[in-house]
């Protein structure tokens, strides 16, 4: 069968998968990371075709308007921006392609050989209010350990910060030398 | 649902296509006279000085990793709105003690002047608790 819609989901499959050979062979970071944000925007397209509204939703919400801007960040803070070799040189080829292709082999191996559970008939509902109610009824256990988690997260992050490796008060945090 | 996203993708491509559009007419339209003041960078009306390149305040970093932590929070959220009012009293408390772990955690960096931007605590005198 072809129509629009799989015409749709194979340019975005190309774009997620373009993008992110993009993000591996672009020399300078930057663009990489813009690149990554085309192949996170793609992914929550191929979300929408499994369905998974909330989870597309959340992809653009969390990936491209969050991780993405903490990646940036993190080039942004490099003391080496000045630096051209800030952009990342192509090293250990055959040692890469060597461990790429046994991932490679592992990942088709088990996507060919894993029986999916396939609807006969795809009907694309909504599902936010489904995981609503299972995430107050019976994954309530996990929802609230998610909060313990992010909490964790969040002191760890502040303390990581801090100057002298988490011992130093935030306040003498230095300025960046210009 | 999928008609729905078909809406959101045609919104995504008008947009590429009226940017790529603008830009290119005034491309043709615009007269080309280029002077280095011109050229020049536009820094609110300053003279531009030193590289964009420079080391950012660590303090972005944080706020960024904090803001990412409560984006995460809000978006477990999401499904909880929707059917909070169907689930009546125990889902809004169990939403309750979800928040309130979390905002134990941002009184905490609070607190500790993690959130200071201006380095005023320097000079003032020892927080309680503290030599």
């Amino acid at each position: 069968m072809t129509g629009p819609a799989d015409i749709i989901f194979y340019l975005l499959a190309a774009m997620t998968v373009g993008a992110a050979i993009l993000v591996a062979i672009l020399p300078n970071i930057v663009y990489s990371a813009i690149a990554l944000l085309f192949s996170f925007a793609g992914v929550a397209g191929l979300y929408v075709y499994l369905s998974a509204d909330f989870l597309a939703a959340t992809q653009v919400l969390i990936y491209v308007g969050g991780i993405l801007i903490l990646i940036l960040f993190a080039v942004f803070l490099s003391n080496r921006i000045s630096d051209v070799k800030i952009s990342n040189p192509s090293r250990f080829h055959w040692q890469a392609a060597f461990i790429c292709l046994g991932l490679f082999g592992i990942l088709s191996y088990t996507a060919v050989s894993t029986a999916f559970p396939v609807k006969a008939v795809l009907s694309y509902q909504p599902t936010t209010s489904e995981i609503g109610e299972l995430l107050m009824t019976r994954y309530l256990l996990p929802f609230e350990v998610a909060s313990v988690l992010l909490l964790a997260a969040l002191i760890g992050a502040a303390m990581l910060s801090r100057p002298d490796g988490g011992r130093g008060r935030p306040a003498e945090m230095e300025e960046p030398k210009r | 649902m999928l008609t729905e996203f078909a809406t959101v993708l045609v919104f995504i491509v008008l947009g590429a296509v009226t940017v790529t559009l603008m830009l290119f007419v005034s491309r043709l339209l615009q007269p080309r006279n280029p002077t280095p003041v011109k050229l020049s960078t536009y820094e609110c009306g300053e003279v531009p000085f030193g590289s964009s390149w420079v080391q950012f305040n660590i303090r972005f970093y944080v706020i960024a990793l904090i803001f990412i932590i409560f984006d995460v929070e809000v978006a477990l959220l999401y499904p909880w709105a929707v059917v909070f009012q169907k689930l009546g009293l125990l889902a809004f408390v169990e939403a309750f003690i979800f928040i309130v772990i979390l905002l134990a955690g941002l009184a905490y960096l609070w607190k500790e002047g993690d959130l200071d931007w201006v380095r005023t605590m320097q000079e003032a005198p020892a927080r309680k608790g503290e030599k």
